[in-house]
């Protein structure tokens, strides 16, 4: 009952408490770059998650079976972005040869996640906080999911945003900087909860 | 290549923080104290000129179709040298900065040159770009730290002055700890891009009107 209460709270504060995105700051950059539309935003957030869930597991095998054994834990940075790339590339070929569907809506986005400093961040923050296989995937793909929330919310935000008659200088990034911390700062209300 | 046209480009027009947007996570979430802005910004430098110079190097070499993961890997080593490195001499930094000194590795900037400067240049030009584009960085990092730093704790240089304190500038109750979280890291980017885009658009009109007198 105790390892499901930390499988729960990991969960939890995945999501909200400690968001991968408006707390931690990582995957700034899509976060920036595909939240225009609620459609691409939701798209880029259910590549994210699944992503992110498949590199915890694999990382935390490659952690454990290879580099610990070996005591190879210096090259972790390398061998993590050299596995995260390779998933990202067999995902790809794999949704186009068998899920065609799924390729045309997550497509675009794949190779964009290499660089997303969620998918690295998580295998690294993983190996820290030194979670077992199942509390990995578990916070990867929470904090996937917290992703998903973060862009999704603030793509709804930013179609209004983009209306806005804002002064000159303000205009483009500015102004969707401003607003995204105005959304982090709702999201510090969630700071302080505790489930378990 | 012109090295002055080079570093005003890094420091200013194409500064890699408020125009190319690039490498925002490290931007937002490191800069709340002047030692790990000058600590993050120095690591990115040091890292941006050696992938640069390799890269540069070995451009005629990497076939096109695998170049972006050769380059990861390049970059990737040079993280992991900084990173021990910073462990060995600098835990203090190493500690503050934690998990973004391995995510410099899909830092968008170092990669953005890579591709965008470095594998088209020589190796010189290339080390250039990669110390101007490092400076622009270092620069907004540091301005982004005084900032927050200042209306978030009401310090100035802490870890660094003052025996790790820093100066203090405002009465302790004072400061609003907003700033120094994450909410105060996408407030300040937003002024400080706001306020680049308002200096270099003075910038444009000034050099228009001395362009027209001249004639």
């Amino acid at each position: 009952m105790d390892y499901i209460n930390s499988l729960l709270g990991i969960l939890l504060s995945a999501v909200l408490t400690e968001n991968f995105i408006l707390v931690k700051f990582y995957g700034i950059c899509p976060f920036m770059g595909v939240s225009k539309k609620i459609d691409t935003a939701l798209g880029m957030g259910m590549a994210v998650t699944f992503v992110m869930a498949l590199a915890s597991a694999a990382t935390w095998a490659v952690n454990a079976f290879l580099l610990v054994p070996f005591g190879l834990t210096y090259m972790q940075t390398v061998a993590f972005i050299l596995v995260i790339a390779s998933i990202v590339q067999v995902v790809e070929m794999f949704l186009k040869k068998s899920v065609p569907a799924l390729y045309q809506a997550l497509g675009i986005f794949l190779p964009l996640i290499t660089t997303n400093c969620a998918v690295l961040g998580v295998a690294l923050v993983n190996v820290q906080k030194g979670y077992d296989f199942l509390q990995s995937v578990v916070n990867g793909a929470a904090g996937g999911l917290g992703f998903t929330l973060a862009i999704v919310l603030f793509a709804s935000l930013r179609q209004r945003v983009d209306k806005a008659d804002v002064p000159k200088c303000f205009q483009g990034f500015p102004i969707t900087l401003i607003a995204a911390g105005l959304l982090a700062l709702a999201f510090m209300g969630f700071s302080g909860l505790k489930v378990f | 290549m012109n090295f002055k046209k080079q570093f005003e480009e890094g420091l200013l027009t194409k500064n890699p923080v408020t125009v190319q947007l690039l490498g925002m996570c490290s931007v937002l979430a490191i800069t709340t104290s002047l030692f790990n802005g000058l600590g993050m910004g120095l690591s990115v430098t040091i890292i941006l000129i050696c992938s640069n110079v390799l890269i540069s190097a070995l451009r005629k070499v990497i076939p096109s179709q695998i170049r972006i993961a050769a380059y990861i890997v390049i970059i990737a080593g040079f993280v992991t040298i900084v990173d021990l490195l910073l462990k060995a001499y600098l835990p203090d930094l190493s500690e503050s900065l934690g998990v973004f000194i391995p995510l410099i590795v899909v830092n968008c900037i170092i990669l953005g040159r890579a591709e965008g400067f470095a594998s088209k240049n020589g190796v010189l030009a290339s080390a250039v770009d990669g110390l101007c584009q490092g400076i622009g960085y270092t620069v907004a990092l540091v301005i982004m730290c005084v900032i927050r730093e200042l209306l978030g704790s009401g310090t100035f240089g802490g870890g660094l002055l003052n025996g790790g304190e820093g100066i203090r500038l405002l009465p302790a109750q004072f400061p609003a700890m907003m700033m120094v979280m994450p909410v105060g890291g996408f407030l300040t980017l937003g002024f400080v891009i706001a306020g680049s885009q308002w200096l270099m658009a003075r910038l444009d009109r000034k050099n228009r009107k001395n362009r027209k007198g001249g004639r």
